[in-house]
């Protein structure tokens, strides 16, 4: 099945939950976030779309006006198609529901992009930093991410425009 | 025969029985413990030879001006033996200090007191006893408590894991090495480890040596059971579990430095020399030549022992280069549920071997 | 093996340890030998590759790349300028492909020896990993002739590649492989019918064909599972599609299965697999120019690509994200041995501490991909 009709199916199953756009991309749908869960459980097990492998988990940030975004790559194994899903989130307050228990990868990418961007995965049973020490402050991705100075006492040193490092 | 020699010679100088006991057995232990510091520096330096060469690399080399360790690296040992003196001595902070200074000598202890009683050769024993198989087996165990004090002294999980793990294996693999030595007392009907030797003299045949190996099957099958005993008793890969490098650091060595694990590592390759000693005194004829008849006599004896010992030692360095680890349950099963019916089953069949052929 | 829960003690493995493949701390709950459940904790080698990345230009982020997953160097070059050529749509010449093919399979050859060896070093035998890392550097002195570098290349460039292949390369790439293939044969005989590394790997931490899908988990893991996927062929990129080879899986035939004795089992075969195709690219080789192709500035126009190549560890993705500038947007690095590490927990409950390490061994997981 191709993107169109991959769309279609969700449209088809959870209407208003698609959001139409310019710039996505060949294989990109946006969605809107309230029913996420519904909808991942939804393609994996119908027997036409079936995705049963999610490739990978990436965490945007689009700019400092912009939004969060979250974009999810599935893979079908049975049919061999492909869907790129994105679903934008709220700077201030970025949440999204977890897709752990519906794939078991979704644990620890969904760590990293929360360790990275600052983004909630409600329902995550342990959403904790997987790549930054766990007592770290900040969101490192994010387009205005300050860093911090001293981490126990131990210097962070910043790069500055023209001269590179400290 | 070494200290009975001394204490009748001192008692022809005077009537002084218990400081002639003592000095005797002081005197004799001096070249004991010689023995054994010359089969570590040795055996080390073979053994990283040996592996070298196994693995396609070519071990300590001395080239070029200057310090180096010696023509083909033979000055290496010395060099270790140097550095590990001049190390710092580490005791740490949370250990058990008492149990754990004691820990390497207790070992030490169990492999110098089995070396009292290998037959060298005819004349070059420490000690004659006539209960030798039996008390070198006895000895060997004192060596599993100083392993267990080491790992719980250690303060450190990985060093009780090992400990505990040696425990289990050390006192599980005595009983097959127990019940396989009973082969050759069975035929020979004796304990004395160099009245052993002389049931081993002869031929069978006319051409082959009368050796208990080569007697019946069963005192075959006997030899591998004790020889594959003996690497399980000497922590050695396959058996190595103890001190498994990639599992658990170093296991219950993992706290050692400097001397103390200098006293370890002289231990572990004594306890060899120990093992084989009995494996060749038992079965492979001792210091008996294997030309029935030829250069059998002096210090030929000595050659032929040491040449038996070194074989099966080099095995067992060979062993240890081959053949990855046994995980400690497998360990427990080889022992339990192989190799005790194999040994019983023998002991078994070599009694109905003498029962019918004599 | 069930599950026991007694008094649980809690074991630290790493982060410095002989085996554990890099700086990776394990906490290991522990009933005796006996594992209830494991928590890894990763980050000690995080290198902020993907923050960097949005500070570099497009051909700078390349030796980056090298530096994740540092054993297959090429591999992780490969992956970020098919994913950059498919983004720019640049076509590049036949001589490009087939360099970077030849050069893809080395390293594959020289990972997988240093996987498999450094297992059989994990379960205890020493002699092979010597054997095997003596044959991989006959690969990586080939590197050393091309390119200058053994280790971390910067060897595959948007368009193009750094180095033209050397006048008898071709010859001595022969050379190699017709010495290597009977080496197979040695390296079976040593190890991989031994019965004492048989019993330690075989039934051992099996991983079931939809757990593995699930975990994400890919390339020769998946493939022990009894899963046929490989990107050269189901997703085929540059001209794989040319080169005649199988994929094998795994049989079981030892034990259960996905158990560890079948991932390092697919891994020896991928080795032979990988000579195959050697052997029919160095035949074909065209001639040309291999820097005819590089673009004079990459700027590659607004959009964003995942595109995903068959590193030796299994699925190695790339997302990039371009915003018009010659500096990118994002660049997310989808590692194949992070995937693989997450599985462990569940996979090692109710084993003994010897089989953890022995999981851990046959996932092959190289902690600078993982950490990034």
């Amino acid at each position: 099945m191709n993107t169109a009709e991959i769309k279609a199916a969700i449209m088809d199953q959870f209407p208003g939950s698609v959001l139409e756009s310019e710039d996505l991309g060949e294989s990109q749908v946006e969605l809107k976030a309230d029913q996420w869960f519904e909808i991942a459980t939804f393609i994996k097990e119908n027997p036409n779309l079936s995705f049963d492998q999610l490739e990978c988990i990436t965490g945007i940030d689009l700019g400092e006006e912009a939004s969060l975004q979250t974009r999810y790559n599935f893979h079908s194994m049975e049919h061999r198609h492909k869907i790129e899903i994105l679903i934008s989130h709220d700077r201030k307050e970025p949440k999204v529901a977890s897709i752990e228990k519906i794939w078991r990868i979704g644990d620890w990418f969904e760590r990293e992009t929360y360790d990275m961007f600052g983004i909630v995965y409600e329902g995550h049973s342990d959403l904790r930093r997987i790549l930054c020490p766990d007592d770290w402050e900040g969101w490192p991705l994010r387009k205005d991410y300050e860093g911090q100075e001293l981490y126990h006492g131990i210097v962070i040193p910043k790069m500055k425009e023209e001269d590179g490092w400290e | 025969m070494t200290v009975d020699t001394l204490i009748n010679w001192f008692a022809t100088m005077g009537d002084f029985p218990i400081l002639a006991f003592i000095l005797a057995v002081v005197i004799s232990g001096i070249p004991l413990f010689l023995v054994m510091a010359l089969n570590a520096m040795i055996a080390v330096y073979v053994e990283r030879k040996v592996s070298a060469f196994m693995m396609d690399r070519v071990g300590p080399m001395g080239q070029g001006p200057g310090l180096h360790a010696g023509k083909w690296g033979l000055l290496q040992t010395a060099a270790d033996a140097i550095k590990l003196l001049v190390k710092e001595d580490t005791v740490p902070e949370s250990s058990d200090k008492f149990l754990f200074k004691m820990a390497p000598y207790i070992i030490f202890i169990g492999a110098f007191l089995g070396l009292a009683a290998v037959p060298f050769s005819s004349s070059l024993q420490v000690a004659d006893f006539n209960v030798g198989v039996f008390y070198i087996i006895a000895v060997g165990s004192i060596g599993i408590i100083g392993i267990v004090m080491a790992g719980w002294a250690s303060n450190n999980k990985w060093s009780l894991y090992g400990a505990m793990r040696s425990a289990a294996q050390i006192i599980s693999y005595e009983i097959p090495a127990g019940l396989s030595i009973i082969v050759p007392i069975m035929m020979a009907g004796t304990l004395n480890l160099q009245e052993l030797i002389i049931f081993q003299s002869g031929t069978i045949w006319g051409i082959l040596p009368n050796w208990i190996i080569f007697n019946n099957p069963f005192s075959f099958i006997a030899f591998f059971t004790f020889f594959i005993s003996a690497v399980a008793e000497t922590n050695r890969t396959p058996f190595d579990i103890p001190e498994a490098e990639s599992e658990l650091v170093a296991g219950w060595m993992t706290e050692y430095s400097g001397f103390r694990w200098a006293v370890f590592f002289l231990s572990e390759y004594a306890n060899m020399l120990v093992v084989s000693g009995l494996a060749v005194a038992g079965f492979l004829g001792g210091w008996q030549s294997p030309i029935p008849g030829l250069f059998n006599t002096g210090l030929w004896g000595l050659f032929w022992f040491m040449g038996k010992l070194g074989f099966l030692i080099f095995v067992m360095m060979w062993f240890r280069w081959t053949f990855p680890r046994l995980r400690v349950d497998q360990l427990m099963h080889v022992c339990w549920k192989v190799l005790i019916p194999i040994t019983m089953f023998n002991i078994f069949g070599v009694g109905i071997w003498k029962l019918i052929f004599g | 093996m069930g599950v026991v829960k007694g008094d649980q003690m809690i074991l630290n493995i790493g982060p410095q340890h002989p085996s554990t493949h890099g700086v990776l701390r394990l906490e290991v709950m522990t009933d005796g030998e006996i594992v209830s459940q494991i928590r890894p904790h990763l980050g000690y080698l995080h290198r902020c590759f993907e923050k960097h990345s949005e500070n570099v230009t497009y051909e700078q982020v390349i030796p980056f790349t090298d530096r994740c997953d540092y054993l297959a160097s090429m591999n992780s070059n490969f992956g970020y300028v098919v994913a950059m050529e498919e983004l720019m749509e640049i076509k590049i010449p036949e001589r490009v492909e087939y360099i970077r093919v030849i050069m893809g399979e080395l390293n594959r050859i020289a990972s997988h020896l240093l996987a498999l060896g450094v297992y059989g070093l994990d379960i205890g035998a020493f002699t092979p990993f010597l054997y095997m890392l003596r044959d991989r550097e006959r690969i990586l002195d080939m590197f050393e002739y091309t390119c200058g570098a053994r280790l971390l290349y910067n060897y595959m460039w948007v368009g193009g590649v750094s180095h033209d292949l050397p006048k008898d390369f071709e010859t001595i790439c022969t050379d190699f492989l017709d010495y290597f293939e009977p080496q197979i044969k040695e390296y079976n005989n040593l190890l991989s019918f031994n019965k004492i590394f048989v019993e330690r790997t075989a039934d051992v931490g099996v991983i079931p064909a939809d757990v593995a899908v699930s975990y994400g988990v890919s390339g020769p893991n998946l493939r022990a599972s009894g899963v046929k996927w490989d990107v050269r062929k189901d997703e085929p990129y540059s001209i794989y599609e040319k080169f005649d080879f199988d994929v094998p899986t795994g049989t079981g035939e030892f034990g259960t299965l996905g158990d560890c004795y079948d991932r390092y089992w697919v891994r020896m075969l991928e080795i032979e697999e990988s000579v195959k195709i050697l052997r029919q690219a160095l035949k074909e080789v065209p001639s040309g120019d291999v820097h005819q192709a590089l673009p004079k500035k990459i700027r590659p126009p607004k959009g964003s690509v995942y595109r995903r190549t068959e590193s030796p560890r299994g699925d190695l993705g790339y997302y990039i994200i371009s915003d018009g500038t010659p500096v990118p947007s994002r660049v997310k690095m989808r590692s194949p041995a992070f995937t693989a590490l997450s599985c462990l927990d569940e996979v090692s409950r109710g084993w003994m501490i010897s089989d953890v390490i022995a999981i851990l061994g046959s996932l092959d997981i190289v902690l600078g991909e993982i950490d990034r």
